[in-house]
C-alpha cells in the first residue's frame, strides 16, 4: 500500500453516529484519511457514505462519536467552521444557488472585497478579481465552453454545475477535499476531466476523500477503498490486492473481506 | 454505474440534442423573449409601466404634466419604503405582513415621545427607529429560532403590533398643529420643493436614496449575494458556507428599520401621527414588490422592480382617477395587475433547458 498509515490521520472519525428518527444512518462508524491519499468510499445505496461525509464537513451533527482534524478534536457548528479548518466539500446536491452566476456560486460565503475605502467601509466587493479567479479555474477544468462567467447556474447543464462545484471545492480547499459522487452527472469526457483534477490535487499534496459508484473510477484513482455498509465502516481495502466485483461483493455484504482489512470488530 | 451505461447515457442525450434543436429553431423567438426576462427581471415591469404611460397619456387629461407626476411620486413614497423593507424579505423567499404595522407603531412612538412628552425631537425619532427594528427582529427571532413560517410569524405580529399601537396611543391621534408647535423636524419629509412645475417632497428625494442604497447593498456587498442565495436555497446556501440564519435574522431587522424610516416619511405625508392609518399599507408594499417582478418563491428580482411596481400602481390610480373611472375599478384594476405579474413570475422562473 503506497499510503503510510503508521502516521496520524489527517482526518478521523470515531464512533460516530447519527439517527433519523428511527432511521440509523450512521451507527458507531469510523473513518481515517491519511495525509496525500486518495480514499474511495464506496457502498449501495442508502448505506450513509453521504451522512458521514456530512458529519465530516460539518453539515450534520454526529448524535455521538468525535472528529479528528490534525488529531485534534473538532466539532462544527456548521459547514463554515468546517470550510475555514480548509476542509472543502462537494456536496452529492452540488450546492448551488441556481439563481446566482457562476462567480457568484464559487465565492459564496468568500467574497472578495475591493481594496481601499469602498471596501473596507461600504464592503464592496471586487468582482473583476472574482471574475479572474473563477475563469481561471473553470478552465482548468476545461470547462470554458461555458461562454459567460456570469450566466446563472441554472442555465448550465447538469454537467457543467458538476464541474462548477468541483472546480469550487479544488480551488479552495487547503486541507483535505471531499468529493460525493463528483461524476455522477457527467459524461465520458467530463469524468475524465474531473479524475484528472482529483490526481492534480493529490499532487498538490492534499489528501481526498471521493464517493462513486462507479468502480473503474474508483480502481483507477484511490489508494484505499473505504467500503461502507449499514451505516458502518466495514472494510479498507486495497484496490490492488482485490478485483472490482470483490470490491461490490464486499459492499453488498456478499463476501467479507479477509480480516487484515475488516475494521467493524 | 459502468462506463458503458455511461456511453449509452451520451449517445441518448446526443441522439435527444438534435430533436431538441430542430425544436428550438422552431419556437426561437418566444425563447429569446423568456431568457431575456429571466436575465432581466425588471424589463417586464418597465414595460408595463412604460405601457400604462402611453395608454393613460392618451385618454387622460392633465396626466402627463410635471406636476401630476409627482404627485403620483409623493403618493407611493410611503409605499416605495415599505417596499423596500418588504422587498428583503420577500428575496429571502419570506414574506412580512407587518410592515405597515411596524411602521405605524414606529410613527406613534415618535409622536408620542415628541410631541405629548416632548422629549427631543431627534431622541424621540432615534425612539421610533428602535423600536421599528425591534419589531423586525422579533420577526426575524420567531423565523428563525423557532422555524416558523414567516406568513404566519407576521400574520400575528402584524396584529401585535397593531394592538400595541393601539394601547401605546390610546387610540389618539397626535394633531398637525401640535407636531407643528413642538417636533416640527418630524414633519420634515413631508416638506417640498418646486422643480419646474413639480412638488417633490424630501421623502421622495429619502425613497429615491434608499433605493439607490439598498440596490448597492444588494448587488455589491457579500450580504446582498446571501440574501439572494438564502432565498434561492436555503440549503445550499448554508452549506455553502452562508451562516443563514444569522443572515435571515439581519434581513428583517433591517426590513423594520426601513419601516421606521418610512414612519417618519408617513408623518410628513399626512402631517399628523395616526395608528389608524395605512391600515392597507402591508398588502400595498407587497403589490408594489410583486409587480416590481420580485419572485414570491424568494430568490429572484431586483430593487428597482419595486420602485417601478410601486409607481406603476400609482400610475394606475392616478390615470384611471383623471379618466373619471370609479375608485372601485381602480381597486379592480391593481388586483388584475398582481395576477398577472405573479402568472408571469411562474412563466419567467421556468428555465428553458
Ligand atoms: N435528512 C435526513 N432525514 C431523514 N433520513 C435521512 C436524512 N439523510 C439521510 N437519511 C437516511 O439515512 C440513510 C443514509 O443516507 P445517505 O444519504 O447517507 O446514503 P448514501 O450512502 O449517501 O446513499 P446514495 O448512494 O444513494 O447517495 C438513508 O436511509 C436515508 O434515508
Ligand atoms: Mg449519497
Amino acid at each position: 500500500m503506497s499510503v503510510d498509515t503508521s502516521v496520524e490521520p489527517i482526518l478521523s472519525g470515531r464512533g460516530l453516529t447519527k439517527r433519523y428518527g428511527r432511521v440509523t444512518a450512521m451507527d458507531a462508524c469510523d473513518f481515517d484519511l491519511y495525509p496525500g491519499e486518495i480514499l474511495a468510499v464506496i457502498g449501495d445505496n442508502g448505506a450513509g457514505k453521504s451522512t458521514l461525509i456530512k458529519a465530516l464537513s460539518g453539515a450534520v451533527r454526529p448524535d455521538e462519536g468525535e472528529i479528528r482534524l490534525d488529531g485534534k478534536p473538532m466539532s462544527y457548528a456548521n459547514p463554515l467552521e468546517a470550510r475555514e479548518h480548509g476542509i472543502e466539500t462537494v456536496y452529492q446536491t452540488l450546492a448551488l444557488s441556481p439563481a446566482l452566476s457562476i462567480v457568484d456560486n464559487m465565492f459564496l460565503g468568500r467574497e472578495i472585497r475591493a481594496e481601499g475605502f469602498a471596501g473596507k467601509y461600504l464592503r464592496k466587493l471586487d468582482k473583476a478579481a472574482m471574475r479572474r479567479f473563477a475563469r481561471e479555474k473553470l478552465s482548468e477544468l476545461g470547462l470554458m465552453t461555458i461562454q459567460n462567467i456570469d450566466q446563472a447556474v441554472e442555465t448550465l447543464s447538469g454537467g457543467q454545475r458538476q464541474g462548477v462545484a468541483v472546480a469550487r471545492a479544488c480551488a479552495f480547499g487547503s486541507k483535505v477535499v471531499i468529493l460525493d459522487e463528483p461524476t455522477a452527472a457527467l459524461g465520458v469526457k467530463e469524468s475524465r476531466r474531473v479524475l484528472d483534477l482529483i490526481l492534480d490535487v493529490k499532487k498538490r499534496g492534499l489528501p481526498i476523500v471521493l464517493i462513486s459508484h462507479n468502480m473503474p473510477h474508483v480502481f483507477e484513482v484511490a489508494d484505499r477503498i473505504h467500503v461502507h455498509r449499514l451505516g458502518k465502516r466495514k472494510a479498507v481495502v486495497d484496490p490492488k490486492k482485490h478485483t472490482m466485483s470483490d470490491a461490490v461483493a464486499m459492499m453488498t455484504g456478499a463476501m467479507e473481506a479477509p480480516p487484515e482489512e475488516r475494521t467493524d470488530n | 454505474m459502468s462506463d458503458a451505461n455511461s456511453d449509452d447515457y451520451e449517445k441518448a442525450i446526443h441522439s435527444g440534442g438534435d430533436v431538441a434543436s430542430f425544436e428550438e429553431r422552431h419556437r426561437a423567438p418566444l425563447e429569446r423573449l423568456h431568457n431575456f426576462l429571466h436575465s432581466y427581471p425588471t424589463a417586464a415591469p418597465l414595460m408595463v409601466l412604460a405601457a400604462s404611460l402611453v395608454v393613460f397619456g392618451a385618454i387622460a387629461d392633465n396626466f402627463f404634466t410635471p406636476f401630476n407626476f409627482s404627485l403620483i411620486i409623493q403618493q407611493v413614497t410611503v409605499i416605495g419604503v415599505l417596499g423596500i423593507a418588504q422587498t428583503l424579505i420577500i428575496l429571502t423567499a419570506g414574506i412580512d405582513l407587518s410592515v405597515a404595522a411596524i411602521m405605524v407603531l414606529s410613527s406613534v412612538v415618535m409622536g408620542r415621545l415628541g410631541v405629548t412628552m416632548g422629549l427631543p425631537t431627534g431622541l424621540a425619532i432615534l425612539a421610533g427607529f428602535a423600536v421599528g427594528t425591534a419589531c423586525g427582529a422579533l420577526n426575524g427571532f420567531l423565523v428563525t429560532r423557532f422555524k416558523l413560517p414567516p406568513f404566519i410569524v407576521t400574520l400575528g405580529t402584524w396584529s401585535v403590533f397593531f394592538a400595541l399601537n393601539l394601547w401605546y396611543s390610546d387610540a389618539q391621534t397626535v394633531r398637525s398643529q401640535d407636531i407643528d408647535a413642538t417636533a416640527p423636524l418630524l414633519k420634515f419629509f413631508g416638506e417640498r420643493v418646486g422643480i419646474m412645475g413639480a412638488q417633490f417632497t424630501y421623502g421622495s428625494f429619502l425613497m429615491l436614496g434608499l433605493f439607490g442604497v439598498f440596490w448597492y447593498v444588494l448587488n455589491w456587498t457579500a450580504w446582498g449575494r446571501a440574501v439572494y442565495a438564502i432565498g434561492d436555497d436555503k440549503e445550499a446556501a448554508e452549506l455553502a458556507g452562508i451562516r443563514t440564519d444569522r443572515i435571515l435574522l439581519s434581513v428583517y431587522a433591517v426590513g423594520g428599520f426601513v419601516c421606521a424610516v418610512a414612519a417618519w416619511i408617513a408623518i410628513g405625508r399626512l402631517g399628523s401621527i395616526s395608528p389608524q392609518s395605512f391600515y392597507e399599507g402591508n398588502l400595498d408594499a407587497i403589490t408594489a414588490v410583486v409587480i416590481g417582478g420580485t419572485s414570491l418563491f424568494g430568490g429572484r428580482g431586483a430593487i428597482f422592480g419595486t420602485l417601478i411596481g410601486a409607481i406603476t400602481v400609482g400610475v394606475f390610480r392616478s390615470g384611471l382617477k383623471l379618466a373619471g373611472v370609479e375608485v372601485l375599478w381602480q381597486e379592480f384594476t391593481v388586483g388584475v395587475l398582481i395576477i398577472v405579474a405573479v402568472a408571469m413570475d411562474q412563466w419567467i422562473r421556468k428555465v428553458s433547458s
